[in-house]
């Protein structure tokens, strides 16, 4: 026997694990007829509270969920569960990321016919969330007014990797001279044309506008499925 | 600070590829694109760690960096972009926001050494 050296071609994805159960998830959502949105952004821009304020108010009118990630503590599911609606904590341990298995994972049980919207908060992270699709609809992405104009610049793989992002906080943007423009002009030179919200879930200026959004998007699936 | 994790699946497709042909790995050839969201440096030195104690022990981790291309509009050409900071046509300088390169994190090759019988 004699070790002979070769080079043979693979081509794998190393995350295909994933983006198989991303896209079997995908599937389910569409079939259900659930519009599922994902939330991304570093340690404290106001995701929860941003999602409290949005469940809050559409559960007047749809049947709203929420999946909410962090590494440890249920504190956010225990917020969110003040909007009434249904709301499962994911605690990742170590983990500093939302992995599509996890999302599986906690779905079990639920009939997702019986929505209309779910939200999945990702842990807070501007890094590694990038890297895993988890079957959602839209990935959206926050920065709040105090954090710079320049995330965006700095965080430029997940900035790329969204479908629409928010400036929350607004209503302390005098407070810290927060420049808008400067702002949105760093987010569209990372992802050209991406749509770019401003609220205050504090002072619920601006959700109005989002909310109409997420109808229009909701009302759009309903008939693409009824088609 | 994924990377281990990543370079945990990582040992594991290659370790399947080659259990397959009985084979010795030596070096697992990644292809990391510039938007993979991994970083490069992190990736290998926890690529020895998550070799440690399994088949893939000893081998090593081969990266090619690969750069991001978009299409652009204007052009109608896949083109560089001018930085991770501007996804502009590097060429023109239009704004592109259509990737068509520059996400990969994808094993291409295992370099293998196979037990094969003598010449009789």
């Amino acid at each position: 026997m004699r070790p002979e050296p070769r080079l043979i071609e693979i081509r794998k994805n190393v995350l295909k694990q994933n983006d198989l159960v991303a896209r079997s998830l995908r599937e389910r959502f569409h079939d259900a007829g659930v519009f599922v949105v994902s939330l991304v952004s570093s340690p404290g821009s106001g995701k929860t509270a941003f999602l409290e304020k949005i469940l809050t108010l559409l559960r007047t009118k749809y049947r709203v969920a929420a999946l909410v990630g962090d590494l440890a503590t249920e504190n956010d599911a225990v917020r969110l569960a003040r909007s009434l609606a249904p709301v499962k904590q994911i605690t990742t341990g170590t983990l500093c990321h939302l992995e599509a298995t996890m999302v599986q994972n906690a779905l079990e049980g639920w009939d997702l016919a019986k929505l209309d919207f779910l939200f999945i908060e990702n842990v807070g992270n501007l890094v590694c969330p990038s890297s895993y699709d988890l079957g959602e609809d839209l990935r959206l992405v926050l920065i709040s007014v105090t954090e710079g104009e320049d995330k965006p610049l700095k965080y430029p793989t997940i900035f790329n990797s969204a479908d629409m992002a928010i400036i929350t906080k607004i209503d302390l943007a005098a407070a810290v001279e927060f420049n808008w423009e400067t702002a949105f002009n760093n987010i569209q030179a990372i992802r050209p044309g991406m749509p770019v919200f401003q609220l205050s879930a504090k002072t619920g200026d601006g959700m109005d506008a989002y909310l109409e959004f997420l109808a229009a998007r909701h009302k759009e699936l309903r008939q693409a499925a009824a088609v | 600070m994924h990377e281990l994790s990543i370079a945990m699946s990582i040992v594991e497709l290659a370790g399947e590829e080659s259990g397959r042909r009985s084979a010795q790995v030596k070096a697992v050839h990644l292809k990391l694109g510039a938007l993979s969201g991994v970083v490069k440096e992190a990736l290998l030195s926890c690529y020895e760690m998550a070799c440690e104690g399994t088949a893939l022990q000893g081998s090593r981790l081969l990266v090619e960096d690969v750069p991001v291309l978009i299409f652009c509009p204007n052009c109608k050409a896949q083109r560089p972009i001018s930085s991770v900071q501007l996804f502009c046509c590097s060429e023109c300088g239009a704004p592109a926001s259509a990737v068509v390169q520059g996400k990969e994190l994808e094993v291409v090759a295992l370099e293998i050494e196979e037990c094969v019988p003598n010449p009789v």
